[in-house]
Formats: C-alpha cells, sequence, structure tokens
C-alpha cells in the first residue's frame, strides 16, 4: 500500500499507457478484438478513477504543499517531478471521472476501427492526468502538447464531415500558441537555471521586462486553450466534428488545462506581469462572456451552440482567476469542476440524440418530450445547470467570480452578470426547440427514449451537479489552503517589485 | 634517437590512429579488385563485406584513443570524431541492404555499389576527423565524387542521371567556393592547420580579407548541408536519385558534414565567433523559413523530404550559431535524432511500390493505416517526431538546440525557428492524414522485407521511447560536444 501510494501519480498516469500498449498487443480477429479493447479501456479507466479517488482520499487539505511528490533523474539536470497540490487535484479526479463514461458513450456509436480508437483515448488520458501531476515545465509541456495526437486522430478518424479541417485546425492553432509557450519555458531555464516548478513558484523572480514577455508566452499557449475571444475560433469546429466523445473530453478536460496553466505558473511566476495584463484578461473574459453568449443565441447546431457557451463560461474563469482574491481563484476553479461536468453531460445528450437522428441541427428536432421524457428531464438538469441556475454547481462558480470581480471593479462584475442572463436565454432557447413544442417531424415518431446504459451514464452527472450546487465544501476543503497561499505568494510577488525594501525583507524571511 | 626511428614510431601510431579509414580504405580497393575479376555476381557478397567493414571500422572506432593527432596534426580523433563516425558509420551500414533491395528490384544490381558506398564513407570519416584545411578538402573531394556517381546509378532513368549531373556541376561550384575560401584564410594567416589558423586569429583578429575567406569557407561548407540559400540542388536531386542514395544523402552525408562544418569554423575560429554568427544565423533562419514554406505545395514524398531536410539543417545550424558547448551538445542530439529517423522514413519511401513500380506520391500513402497498420503508425511516428511534436524524439532534439539559442540570447532566431516548425507541422501532419484520415489507395505490394522492417521498427521505438530514457544520448552527446570545447 505505501508503495502504491508513494507513487500513485506515476499510476495514474501511466497505467492507460499501459491499457494502450496491451490493447496494441491484442491478437484475434476484428470483432473480438473491438470488444477486448472496449472492455479493457472501460476497466483500465475505471482502475484509473479508482486512483483518483484513493489519491483524494489521502489528500491533506491543510497544507499548500505538493503532496505525492516523486522525483527521479531524466534528462540532464531536468528531473521527473511530480506532484499535487489543492489545485490540480481536483483536475486529476475529474479527468478519472469521465475517461470511464467518455469509454462507455463509444460503445456503440464507434464502429470503425475501435482498437486504434480506445488506444488514442487512453494514450489521451495519460496524457492528460500527465498535465496536472506534472511539477516540471518540460516534463508540463511534453504532456500538455503530446495531448495534440490523439486529440487530432480522434477527431481526424472518427470524426464528421470537414473532420480533416477540424482536426489540422485544432492541431496548428493549438501548437501554434505552445510554441510561444515553449519559447517562455526555454527563457524561464536559461534565466533561473531550473525548470522544477515547485522551486520557480515559490522563489522565481524575474525582471518585469521579463515577466511581461514570458507571461505572454504563456498566455498564447493558454488563451487558445481555454479558449479566450478571439483565438477560439478553432473550437466550434473541432466539437461539431468530434465524436461525442471526444467532444466530452475536450469541452470537459482540455479546455480546462488553460485554467489550470494560469493558475500554476502564470500568477506565481509572473506576479507583476499577471497584475500589469489583469485589465486585458478581464476585457477579453467580457467580450468572450457577452459576444459568444450572443454568438450562441444564433447557432443553429446545437453541439455549436454548447460550444460558444463554452467559451463564454470559461470567460468567467479567467475573470476569477485575474481578481486575485480568494472567491475569484476558488470560483474559477470550482467554475471549472462545475463546467467539466455540466458540458461533458451536455455533449452526451447531444450524441444521444445524434446516435438515433444523425443530425445536430436544431431545426430537425422537437416535441421530443413526447418521445423521451427520462431524457428530457436529464437534459433540463445539464441545461439549467450550465445557464447557472442556483442551485447546481455552476451557479456557485459563476457567483464566486462575480464577487471576486465585484472587488476590483463593481463594472466588470455587472457586465459579467450580463453573461449569466444571456446563458439562461440561450440555453432555455435551445432546450424550448429541442423539446417541448408539438411532434411534427416524422423522423421523429419512432425516437425511442434513453437506455439504461445512456441513463447511468447520465444519471450519475445530474447527482453531481446537483450536490455541486448545494454542498460544495468537499472541494473547498481541498482549493482552500492552496489558493490562499497562491494569493499570498502572489502579493508578495508584487510587493518585491513595488516597494524594493520589502524585497529584501521577504527574501530574509524565507531563508 | 635518430630522427628516422622517430618518425617510423610515429608512424606507426599514426596507422592506429587511423585504423577505421584504413578499414575501409583497404577494403574498398580490395573489394574493387574483387569485383573486377568476379563482375555482377559478387554483389550481395560484396555488400555484406561492406558492411562487415563498416561493423570494424565502427568497432575501431569506439576502441580507438580518446584524444589523439596523427601526421603533424592534419587528422584527429577526440570524443567528437568518435560520436560522429559512429552515426556516419551506422547509416552507411543501414543504406547497404537498403541499396540492395532496391537495386535488385530494379535490376541494376552492380558490384561498384558497395564499392562506392564504401569510398563516400571513407570519405566522410576523413572530414570528421579533419584538423587542417587540406584534410577536410579531400575528404570532401573523396565523398562527393563517389556521391556524384551515387547519385546516378540507376542508370537507365533519366531522373537519376539528371540528378547525377546536377549535384555535379552545384558540388563543383561549392567545391570551388571552398577552396577559394580557404586560399584567402591561408593567404592571410599563412597556414591551413585548424589550429595555426586559430593562434593567427587570436593574435591578429580578423581582418577583412580572412572574413571574406571565412564566408566563402562557410558558403562551400553549407552546400554541402543544403542549407538556404544553397538548396537548389537538393530537391531535384533527392526526387531523382534512387532512394537509398538519398538516405545515404540524407543521414551519413549531412551528419558528416556537419561535423566537418562545427570543427571547420568552430575550432580555427573560435576567436571570431562574432564574425561568423551572423552569417550562420542567417543561413539557419533562411532554412528553418523556406524548408518548411516551400514543403507545403509538395505532393512527391521524396521531394518533401529534401525541404524537410532543409528545414532541420537550419534547426541544427541554430546550435552552430549559439556557438557554445551547449549549441554543439543540441547539434549532436539533433544530428542522431535525424538520421535514425531519417533512415526508418526512407526504408517506408522505398516499401512504396505498387504492381513492381515504385510509386512517391502523399497521395499513395492513403489509408495505410488499414492496409498495413504497422507501417503506417511507424511512419506516423516518424513524421511527428520529424515534426517536433512531444513526447517524440524530434522534440528533445528541437528543445535541446533552441534552449542552447535562448542561452546565447538569439530570441529572434529562435522565436522565428519556432514558428517555422509549426509551418512545417502542417506538411508532416498532411503525411499522417493521407495514412490515417483519408480512404484507402490500393495496397502496397508487400512490406520492406524482414531486415529492414526492422529497421523502421527501431526507428519508430526510437522516436518514441527516447523520451522514457533520454539520458544515454543527452550524456553522450555532451562528452562529445566536450571534447571541441577543452
Amino acid at each position: 500500500m505505501n508503495f502504491l501510494l508513494d507513487h500513485i501519480l506515476s499510476f495514474i498516469v501511466f497505467l492507460p499507457l499501459a491499457g494502450a500498449l496491451f490493447l496494441l498487443a491484442a491478437r484475434g480477429s476484428g470483432k473480438s478484438v473491438a470488444d477486448t479493447a472496449r472492455w479493457v479501456a472501460l476497466a483500465v479507466t475505471l482502475m484509473d478513477f479508482v486512483l483518483s479517488l484513493v489519491l483524494w482520499a489521502n489528500f491533506d487539505g491543510s497544507t499548500p504543499k505538493f503532496q505525492f511528490v516523486e522525483q527521479a533523474p531524466w534528462m540532464g539536470d531536468i528531473a521527473y517531478h511530480m506532484g499535487v497540490d489543492g489545485i490540480s487535484l481536483l483536475f486529476v479526479v475529474l479527468t478519472g471521472a469521465l475517461m470511464p463514461l467518455a469509454i462507455l458513450a463509444s460503445w456503440e456509436s464507434i464502429r470503425l476501427r475501435v482498437r486504434e480508437y480506445m488506444v488514442a483515448f487512453l494514450v489521451l488520458e495519460c496524457l492528460m492526468m500527465g498535465v496536472f501531476a506534472a511539477l516540471d515545465l518540460f516534463l508540463f509541456y511534453i504532456f500538455f502538447e503530446g495531448g495534440l495526437i490523439p486529440m487530432f486522430l480522434i477527431i481526424g478518424v472518427w470524426g464528421g464531415k470537414r473532420r480533416v479541417y477540424a482536426s489540422f485546425k485544432f492541431f496548428l492553432y493549438t501548437l501554434l500558441g505552445s510554441l510561444f509557450m515553449l519559447l517562455a519555458v526555454l527563457a524561464i531555464y536559461a534565466e533561473a537555471g531550473t525548470s522544477d516548478v515547485a522551486v520557480l513558484i515559490e522563489t522565481a523572480h524575474f525582471s518585469p521586462l521579463m515577466q511581461n514577455l514570458m507571461w505572454l508566452g504563456f498566455f498564447a499557449s493558454f488563451a487558445v486553450k481555454m479558449p479566450m475571444w478571439p483565438v477560439h475560433t478553432w473550437l466550434p469546429d473541432a466539437h461539431v466534428e468530434a465524436p461525442t466523445a471526444g467532444s466530452v473530453i475536450l469541452a470537459a478536460i482540455l479546455l480546462k488545462m488553460g485554467g489550470y496553466g494560469f493558475l500554476r505558473f502564470s500568477l506565481p511566476m509572473f506576479p507583476l506581469a499577471s497584475v500589469t495584463f489583469a485589465p486585458l484578461v478581464f476585457g477579453l473574459s467580457l467580450a468572450a462572456i457577452v459576444l459568444t453568449s450572443f454568438i450562441a443565441l444564433a447557432q443553429e447546431d446545437i453541439k455549436k451552440l454548447i460550444a460558444y457557451s463554452s467559451v463564454a463560461h470559461m470567460g468567467f474563469v479567467t475573470m476569477g482567476i485575474f481578481t486575485f482574491t480568494q472567491q475569484g481563484i476558488e470560483g474559477g476553479i470550482y467554475q471549472m469542476l462545475a463546467h467539466g461536468v455540466t458540458s461533458g453531460a451536455l455533449f452526451l445528450c447531444v450524441g444521444v440524440i445524434y446516435d438515433r437522428m444523425h443530425t445536430r441541427l436544431i431545426a430537425d428536432y422537437g416535441g421530443i418530450v413526447n418521445r423521451m421524457p427520462v431524457y428530457a428531464a436529464l437534459f433540463m438538469v445539464f441545461a439549467l445547470a450550465n445557464a447557472g441556475l442556483p442551485g447546481t454547481g455552476n451557479f456557485v462558480g459563476e457567483f464566486l467570480t462575480m464577487v471576486g470581480a465585484f472587488h476590483v471593479n463593481s463594472w466588470l462584475a455587472i457586465v459579467a452578470a450580463t453573461g449569466a442572463i444571456l446563458s439562461a436565454a440561450y440555453m432555455l432557447y435551445l432546450y424550448r426547440r429541442v423539446v417541448f413544442g408539438a411532434l411534427v417531424r416524422p423522423a421523429l415518431q419512432t425516437i425511442s427514449d434513453l437506455t439504461l446504459c445512456e441513463v447511468a451514464l447520465l444519471a450519475p452527472l445530474a447527482i453531481v451537479a446537483l450536490v455541486m450546487g448545494f454542498y460544495p465544501k468537499p472541494v473547498f476543503d481541498v482549493t482552500g489552503v492552496s489558493v490562499s497561499h497562491l494569493i499570498e505568494r502572489h502579493a508578495q510577488g508584487v510587493a518585491m517589485d513595488k516597494v524594493p525594501a520589502a524585497k529584501w525583507a521577504w527574501r530574509e524571511d524565507t531563508r | 634517437m635518430g630522427l628516422a626511428g622517430g618518425y617510423a614510431v610515429n608512424l606507426q601510431a599514426d596507422f592506429l590512429i587511423i585504423l577505421p579509414e584504413l578499414i575501409l580504405a583497404l577494403g574498398a580497393m580490395a573489394a574493387l579488385l574483387v569485383g573486377a575479376v568476379y563482375g555482377k555476381k559478387a554483389t550481395r557478397s560484396l555488400i555484406c563485406l561492406m558492411a562487415l567493414l563498416m561493423a570494424a571500422a565502427a568497432a575501431a572506432t569506439l576502441t580507438g584513443p580518446d584524444r589523439a593527432s596523427a601526421f603533424g596534426g592534419a587528422f584527429v580523433v577526440d570524443g567528437f570524431t568518435r560520436f560522429a563516425k559512429l552515426l556516419v558509420l551506422m547509416s552507411a551500414a543501414i543504406c547497404l541492404p537498403m541499396a540492395q533491395a532496391f537495386f535488385d528490384a530494379e535490376k541494376q544490381s552492380r558490384f561498384e555499389l558497395p564499392v562506392l558506398i564504401g569510398l563516400a564513407t571513407l570519405g566522410m570519416l576523413l572530414m570528421i576527423s579533419a584538423a587542417d584545411f587540406l584534410t577536410l578538402y579531400l575528404g570532401l573531394e573523396l565523398q562527393s565524387l563517389a556521391l556524384y556517381v551515387l547519385a546516378a546509378f540507376d542508370r537507365n532513368n533519366r531522373r537519376s542521371s539528371e540528378a547525377g549531373l546536377k549535384y555535379f556541376v552545384l558540388g563543383a561550384l561549392s567545391s570551388g567556393l571552398l577552396l577559394y575560401g580557404i586560399s584567402l584564410i591561408y593567404g592571410f594567416t599563412g597556414a591551413t592547420s585548424f589550429a595555426a589558423v586559430a593562434l593567427a586569429v587570436k593574435a591578429s583578429g580578423v581582418g577583412i580579407g580572412l572574413v571574406f575567406g571565412l564566408v566563402f569557407m562557410i558558403a562551400g561548407l553549407v552546400f554541402k548541408l543544403s542549407a538556404v540559400p544553397f538548396h537548389m540542388w537538393a530537391p531535384d536531386v533527392y526526387e531523382g536519385s534512387p532512394t537509398p542514395i538519398v538516405a545515404f544523402f540524407a543521414t551519413a552525408a549531412k551528419v558528416a558534414a556537419f561535423a566537418m562544418v562545427i570543427r571547420a569554423v568552430l575550432v580555427p575560429f573560435a576567436g571570431a565567433v562574432a564574425e561568423w554568427r551572423q552569417v550562420i544565423i542567417f543561413v539557419s533562419v533562411l532554412s528553418m523559413v523556406l524548408g518548411a514554406f516551400a514543403g507545403i505545395g509538395q505532393k512527391n514524398i521524396k521531394r518533401l523530404m529534401a525541404y524537410s531536410s532543409i528545414g532541420h539543417m537550419g534547426y541544427a545550424l541554430l546550435g552552430l550559431a549559439a556557438g557554445t558547448k551547449m549549441g554543439v551538445q543540441g547539434m549532436l542530439i539533433y544530428l542522431a535524432f535525424y538520421a535514425v529517423t531519417n533512415l526508418g522514413v526512407f526504408v517506408c519511401i522505398q516499401s512504396m511500390r505498387r504492381g513492381g513500380e515504385k510509386v512517391e506520391n502523399i497521395s499513395d500513402l492513403a489509408g495505410l493505416s488499414r492496409s498495413n497498420p504497422k507501417l503506417a503508425f511507424a511512419l506516423a511516428a516518424l513524421m511527428l517526431s520529424l515534426a517536433g511534436i512531444p513526447p517524440l524524439a524530434g522534440f528533445l532534439a528541437k528543445l535541446y538546440v533552441f534552449l542552447a539559442a535562448i542561452e546565447a540570447h538569439l530570441y529572434i532566431a529562435a522565436t522565428l525557428g519556432v514558428l517555422a516548425s509549426c509551418v512545417a507541422a502542417y506538411y508532416y501532419l498532411a503525411v499522417v492524414k493521407a495514412m490515417y484520415l483519408d480512404e484507402p489507395a490500393p495496397a502496397f505490394d508487400r512490406g520492406p522485407g524482414r531486415a529492414l522492417s526492422a529497421v523502421v521498427a527501431i526507428s519508430a521505438a526510437f522516436s518514441i521511447v527516447l523520451v522514457f530514457v533520454p539520458g544515454p544520448l543527452i550524456a553522450a552527446a555532451g562528452q562529445a560536444a566536450g571534447a571541441l570545447f577543452r
């Protein structure tokens, strides 16, 4: 048990990779390999989920220190360094929880090249887990960028009609953003002489110019990944073309890497630059919240609508993070987790009707509540959660980010609040057009309600979404101390540049 | 002790130092004799013999002295030459069975093939070990002459003849530039040995005349790397020459040329970094950018690989522009990655045959992931590795080169390089797209033979596994680079 706990992060990260290797080596006829692939992928992702729960259970929320730390020599001076704190832990759990659902969602709908599909997903899980667990800049970068390859294949091979365009756009767009981050990472390594995140975020102190440049480098990558307005245009294409499970993972986890990156790197390593550029982030966040909400209102394609709503909701996250307040940042994290659950669930909901009707156009639906009451009920929970209705996790997140924003500037909060109204508008409008009304389309007359398997997929997510709305304490127990430490460290970093005397005093303190 | 006696002892020691070269030289001559007597039927055995000789030369390189110089300092061996020579010998040895498979299929098999490859390799080893501009030139010419013939080896094929001719004419021009540069350097320093030139540069700095010599010399050398603006020959030669020969150009010849450039620039002109750095940065940035943009429109995969190699030369040169130990280490890692990856890619290209005819378009790879999943997986890994996508080997290689560039404050060059690599990613992805996303074209005749499949497998495995165990390669490259900076 101790061995397991000491190396639990490596197990969590590399177990899916082992599963993928096993699948690659599997022999047999087409059908038996496909079945093996499904079961092995499910078993591995479930095991990984259990491991991530073990991680949570053994996590000590009273310290901001990195826990479950592993260190080993790797490339020259660069070490293999893993660990989690209150900020990253829950993303590991979120990834662990959603992967089995993604596999289940592909159970029936993916019939072609099942083995390769499952391998791609398992490799992707390995890389996503690695992003949240890595404590070395280079290691982080490798996990962060490596995820492009499996996602490229998932969209490109199993996607819809314009899959080639969407997959290339996704790949090149995110690659371009990330390459700027690579330059910044190299500059940090050249300047500070280490790439160890745990060391850098506690002691790094760069000149204001360096901070600004490197902040922009990281920003280029995270803003594309988030995605922030105006570099969000890859997301609707990728979402529309990706298979259901691909959309789920994209919305629920890949988008969170940007927000996580801001918290892990930008704020503590470049405190002054973060303050300098906060107005920029606020401006882009508000643009995302308001503009993309309007764009969402006008969408004809369900997946596109949800994609734009994701951009809008990520606007709340970036706004909350850059308020540098306890509420804003914790709200941002909470919003990311809640959005992970609800957007994932919404894409699953779209997948359910897409599998039956093979269309995603809103106009092709209407009145399906008559034939699919259970579906209508579950879809309602997620639609309202996405709209930020009180009693759902998204409300908690959005509310806290707005409280944080209020501390900074009341107009910021007021404009952001219109986004909350708009999100209710487009979600309810979508829900009305798809679910209510008369069932007039002949093709819909025979549509069947959810199967047991689909209920098993969606019901747990609905429960989690509601529990997060009423009882957020477990999450804040984990994030609280780490976030307050982050804010403290950030404030110190800013003070160091503002008041030279304080700089020396602080340096004495830390020794 | 008389002078003669001392010299004899020295000669014996010198022969020990050049043992790898001796093995290849004597072996190639013997092979030529055997071939002249037995003709075509000896080809197969001669290829085996040459591969064995290369293995022996590699063993001699490995067990040779750690640091020594021979023939009055005209020839050196150290950690750096060992690293480069092993890389060259490995690449050359793998090109031999490739060539055999190719020319057997084309019914063009002739005994001169192994002899020429052996002589070219000998020239490469000399280039790597040269510590005097004359040795360098002799090695370079031996290599080039053999390569001109090899480029035109598929002599019934017009494009192959065209490639050989083009390569010869432009190569002769570059040799002229190089010689002119060397003569200027000699004129202004009074020496041809690297050490003596270095002393002269240190003592009296770099005058305008020496700068001219330096620039002409770099132009001549960079031609062999096919870096911009001396790249024009590469796409035509790559497209026209027989695939295994292209593999030989792209791997062994490039490694040797690089090792030569590194030493010829860093050792004699260590005191004139500012003078040559701008030239190298210029060449490097242009190569990266041109390689990235010009590759986009290519349909022929060999032409694509030519532009890809132009781009890669640019990345590797970035390490030289840094001019530091870290930079050389990065370049050596880059060269190792580049040689291993390209060997795998060219074996894949060579196995693209349909109905007995070779096909070379990217669209011919369509749907390979279904007709030959293993080959497609390997080629995809190699392509993404060339694109520099983590976690593959190409990323680690680029990482070290860029790190060296950033540490040397070459921010603009590094930024341009990074942007170019994003552009270049497009055409590598296009190959992956053809294999994985497109509907299948008819299957290829058969995969590469068992031995060549192993080459592909090892090269793909190298791309994937390097990230897990990068230590040995990084340490070896670091040690080799250290030999130049003592």
